[in-house]
């Protein structure tokens, strides 16, 4: 056998609450974290990634109660993004339980960020997360950019090529966001996944652009390893199960 | 140190279980799963606590020269050969299991390891690494790790580096599980009172969990 595609809910947290709302049945507390993650953990889903916006730095220590909290009582992987700019700060989010963590903007300022977390901790624990756009013609040689600002910054910062580096300097991930897809619901960027997977060896996470069960199978056939999914399983518009079995249909393991 | 002979088994009592903290990651996984299976856990780097417990787990995670260096930083290694020896139960986790090898090469640096299977470290030949996913493994019959698990059960695995080639643990009298990512690998080890575990039972949901309560079976209950 070969190992399993994985599915990966993620959840936007800020000050220790779930934003982007969800509709669960059988929720106490639907802004809960540590509870919709035990209750994705109980649908199937693979792994979590928690996505830190807290824009106050004096709410990262309530991150840290929600990542301590949700090691606990939920056994499968958790990766934890936003707002990692040191190497301190992923042995805090490590201790408190995580394990893997998303590095973004900190790496595009100073991309030595990537070879010292890879040389404390293991290129596992590293996951490298790109918000990517399509360039304006001529700026990038593939055609891709690397953006900050939740997609509305441009950094001129050739996508493809700081996804191979970044591989390079000890990323053990690439989770591959694409903002021109995202919230279009109309599928994943297929061009932007086959472009990565050609020039990386790492697992690919591809993220963006989800809105039916059908639009999964085509991200991994273009490479992806993995696929991550906010809104759609939020909204109960998908189940993780749902998802699995359009992918079991099309051939690809999973769990 | 208590003197408890061994096999006084109580089998309803908890076992005490010491996760061994030697500067390496993901404890707090491996308390709580080990909690949530039944277990009294303790996460020290004393080794007097090491020594008495009813069962060690050795986490790691990260290089195995760091690993290595690691455990002989707290003076670790004698302890984990010492309870082997004793027929006293120690379980290894990723690195923690890769470290009980002879060595492991990384970078074409190789490292000795504490020696207690036979057997070499080395990166998987593979085109996508590090193996991270949820993969099945080949369970040897007669397995207490695998035992009441179905077969196509999955486990969490994060590493690039393994043990390929199984033949001289397996002449050494161990039950192996292997895993396949693109080539064969050592994913399980039980042989006498050591078992090691490539992947990762405490992240690997219930599959996980049922495999961790196979193995707290095996712990004699101290009094």
């Amino acid at each position: 056998m070969t190992v399993a595609v994985r599915v990966i809910p993620c959840l936007d947290v800020d000050a220790g609450r779930v934003v982007k709302g969800v509709n669960f049945l059988d929720l106490r507390d639907a802004g809960d974290p540590v509870e919709l993650a035990a209750a994705y953990d109980r649908a199937g889903a693979d792994e979590l990634t928690f996505l830190d916006v807290t824009a106050s730095s004096s709410d990262r220590g309530t991150m840290l109660d929600v990542v301590r909290r949700t090691a606990e009582s939920v056994f499968i992987p958790l990766t934890v993004g936003g707002g990692v700019r040191t190497v301190a700060d992923v042995d805090t989010l490590l201790r408190a339980g995580a394990d893997k963590i998303g590095v973004n903007t900190a790496a595009i300022a100073r991309p030595e960020l990537l070879a010292e977390i890879a040389e404390r901790f293991g290129r596992q624990v590293l996951v490298l997360s790109l918000d990517v756009r399509r360039a304006p013609a001529g700026t990038t040689a593939s055609g891709f950019e690397v953006t900050t600002h939740g997609g509305r910054r441009g950094t001129g910062l050739d996508a493809v090529e700081w996804a191979r580096r970044g591989a390079e300097l000890g990323a053990g991930e690439i989770l591959l966001n694409s903002m021109d897809a995202d919230g279009t619901k109309a599928g994943f960027d297929l061009e932007l996944i086959g472009a990565v997977r050609r020039v990386v060896d790492v697992p690919v996470v591809a993220s963006g652009g989800a809105g039916a069960a059908a639009h999964f199978p085509p991200a991994i056939g273009a490479g992806a390893d993995a696929v991550l999914a906010a809104s759609v399983f939020h909204f109960g518009e998908l189940t993780v199960a749902e998802v699995k079995d359009v992918l079991r249909g099309a051939g690809h393991p999973v769990r | 140190m208590t003197g408890r002979p061994d096999g006084g088994a109580a089998p309803g009592g908890r076992r005490r279980i010491v996760v061994l903290d030697y500067g390496s990651g993901n404890l707090r996984s491996a308390e709580r799963a080990l909690a949530a299976a039944g277990a009294d856990v303790v996460v020290t780097g004393d080794l007097a606590a090491a020594a008495d417990a009813d069962g060690l787990v050795v986490p790691g995670v990260g290089a195995f020269a760091a690993c290595v260096a690691g455990i002989e930083a707290i003076g670790a290694g004698p302890v984990i050969a010492g309870r082997v020896a004793a027929g006293r139960p120690v379980l290894g986790i990723c690195v923690g299991m890769q470290i009980l090898f002879e060595s492991g090469d990384e970078h074409g640096v190789v490292t000795k390891g504490l020696g207690l299977l036979p057997g070499s470290v080395t990166r998987l030949a593979a085109a996508r690494l590090p193996h991270m996913g949820w993969n099945t493994v080949q369970a040897p019959v007669g397995s207490v790790l695998f035992a009441g698990l179905p077969a196509d059960s999955r486990f969490y695995f994060v590493h690039s580096y393994a043990v390929g080639d199984a033949a001289a643990l397996t002449a050494s009298g161990a039950r192996v599980t292997t895993a396949h990512h693109d080539c064969d690998f050592v994913a399980a080890v039980e042989r006498g009172a050591l078992s090691a575990a490539q992947f990762h039972p405490e992240k690997s949901a219930e599959t996980g969990a049922a495999l961790l309560r196979n193995w707290l079976a095996t712990v004699p209950a101290g009094d």
